[in-house]
């Protein structure tokens, strides 16, 4: 939860400073003020919460007891790489945990948390429907499957190329014009 | 109410009405094809969207004149994206096509509204009997059913109050402005209506004991929060037809003397939401909704409730700890929500299925209700069935039909 914010967060976070005025200082309206909050930072920073408790004029300790309960919200930036592992049966069975460890090892990060240069998230999912290419492991939007740790590790190396690449090319475009 | 107030009443619905007969009756006689498009999440899915896009785009390079008339979902997800096309001057009824991909609808659209060629080989069937060609009454998947909650679900447009107003709705909840709270509740317990989001506590009793708790300020709330893997019912509902439920709640709240109800829905619906909130403000700028219900002393304001990702919270206690703020976790019961619930004041909590199978009940009587379905548990059934079975998607039977009856003869 000890994540920096980026300067458009802190803006964000003004204007749901602002948002916040919109809603009645009652507590039946807890949850709505963190969808809403949600909305605009796709997570809930620790930021945000001590906010609305202040707002609220309640403990931050309940509105993160609250936040915990709910599947909904998050508490960690969605990373620009999310990575989900699958832990279904089949991907269980065949060894899905140490796909989910390696991925761990290898970013440095636990399940459910993010890169400090947000590029990566991990998550772990039930089962993702492709039983049959157990494990499965989901990067972006491409499923990846018959996972071994050998392949975690050239999985992120061609993202990390893929970005040379990019920034390569993007590099020799700007020489072009000028 | 006094007697007085309902000659206010039903001059006030009936212009209502006559709106809605008027555009009603405008949509049927234009001289041009008209295109029903089932426009649910589950037909969105499938991709209802790009279907639409495709109908209005070859219409517009075609220059041909039709009319798109979104509606919801008829609950025949095997089936999905379906359309119906109306097409009179072919000579042919109104047809149901399934499967339709953009490159059928532009084929529809070339062949069938230009041409007149019904392309047989794509239907399912005509939408009513005739003698030219097969109706969906003929399948046992359409002629098994029996609807009741979802009649209307997929031949009216969920984001226009007029049409189902058109279709008789809302004459019940001003029906039953006119009888006394007592009169309701009888008819309810009579029809022998139970709960549909699985408990099958008697509605009846519960609106009685709601009817007769003490308290100033008495709340209802409509449960939608329905999160079972695999059930949809609840969902299409709402996106099909909204109004039948505010209906619902609507009389519910009479009948208790509520003036507040909350809708608790999955904020994984967002379809739902939003067409319920547009349902909600269509009927507050008739007057169906709001202060002094047309003309009336009745006052009744719906509110949405976005239940967060939290599968307890269906449990009626857990479900009012979540909409005061808290973690949901259910307590123990006595005291039942009837008698203290949100905010400590006596609350109805009923089902979607529950407060859409009202409106019909009112209107068609108890002893219609009772003579369907079986004797402890009159009335119908919807059931999402998936998996391996040939027909899926949401069927409607009486209660009483069984297992193998559903699964076999039904879904195929």
């Amino acid at each position: 939860m000890n994540q920096e914010l980026t300067t458009e967060e802190k803006a964000a976070l003004k204007s749901i400073a602002k948002n916040l005025e919109t809603f009645n200082k009652q507590r039946g309206n807890l949850i709505p003020i963190l969808q809403m909050v949600q909305e605009h930072l796709a997570y809930l920073p620790s930021e945000a919460l001590r906010m609305v408790a202040e707002y609220l004029e309640i403990n931050a300790c309940e509105v993160y007891g609250v936040a915990t309960f709910y599947n909904q919200f998050r508490f960690h930036p969605p990373g620009k790489h999310p990575v989900k592992v699958c832990l279904g049966t089949a991907c269980h069975v065949r060894a899905g945990d140490i796909i989910l460890e390696n991925f761990e090892r290898k970013l440095g990060i636990e399940d459910g948390e993010t890169t400090a240069d947000r590029e990566f998230s991990i998550e772990r999912v039930a089962c993702v429907g492709c039983c049959a290419l157990a494990p499965v492991a989901i990067i972006g939007e491409t499923v990846h499957g018959h996972m071994a740790p050998s392949k975690v590790e050239g999985l992120l190396m061609r993202i990390e190329i893929e970005k040379d690449i990019a920034k390569r090319e993007k590099e020799k475009s700007e020489s072009e014009q000028t | 109410m006094s007697p007085n107030k309902h000659n206010r009443i039903d001059p006030a619905f009936k212009a209502i009405r006559k709106e809605a007969q008027k555009r009603r009756e405008a949509f049927i006689e234009a001289p041009v094809p008209k295109i029903h498009v089932g426009m649910a999440t589950c037909g969105i899915a499938s991709g209802a969207i790009e279907t639409k896009t495709a109908f209005e785009e070859t219409l517009a390079k075609r220059n041909i004149e039709a009319l798109i008339h979104t509606t919801g979902c008829i609950g025949h997800c095997y089936a999905e994206p379906v359309v119906i096309i109306d097409h009179p001057d072919s000579g042919f009824p109104p047809i149901l096509y399934p499967e339709v991909t953009p490159g059928k609808a532009q084929m529809l659209v070339k062949l069938f509204l230009e041409e007149g060629d019904p392309r047989l080989e794509h239907i399912l069937g005509a939408t009513v009997a005739n003698e030219l060609i097969p109706s969906i009454m003929d399948f046992s998947r359409f002629n098994k059913e029996k609807r009741l909650v979802m009649e209307k679900c997929g031949h009216i447009d969920p984001e226009d109050i007029y049409d189902y107003i058109a279709e008789d709705g809302y004459s019940t909840f001003v029906k039953s402005l006119h009888l006394t709270p007592v009169d309701i509740v009888n008819e309810i317990k009579n029809s022998g209506l139970r709960g549909r989001g699985g408990g099958g506590y008697p509605t009846g009793k519960k609106w009685e004991l709601a009817m007769h708790a003490e308290g100033k300020v008495k709340l209802v709330i409509c449960n939608a929060d329905e999160g079972d893997p695999g059930a949809y019912m609840d969902r299409t509902i709402l996106e099909s037809n909204p109004h039948q439920v505010i209906e619902g709640l609507a009389i519910c709240a009479y009948a208790v003397g509520a003036s507040r109800a909350i809708m608790y829905i999955r904020a994984e619906y967002p379809l739902a939401v939003k067409i319920v909130n547009t349902a909600i403000q269509q009927a507050k700028e008739l007057g169906l909704l709001g202060k002094n219900i047309l003309g009336s002393d009745f006052d009744f304001e719906v509110e949405i409730f976005q239940g967060s990702g939290a599968f307890v919270c269906g449990e009626e206690t857990a479900m009012i700890r979540s909409i005061e703020g808290f973690r949901g976790m259910p307590r123990h019961r006595p005291p039942f929500p009837v008698q203290n619930g949100l905010w400590h004041q006596p609350t109805v909590i009923n089902n979607v299925k529950t407060l859409a199978s009202v409106p019909p009940i009112l209107k068609n009587g108890a002893a219609w209700f009772r003579s369907i379905g079986t004797e402890k548990s009159p009335g119908t059934a919807i059931f999402s069935v998936v998996g391996d079975v040939v027909h899926v998607g949401l069927v409607e039977i009486p209660m009483g039909v069984t297992l193998r009856s559903l699964i076999f003869d039904i879904c195929g």
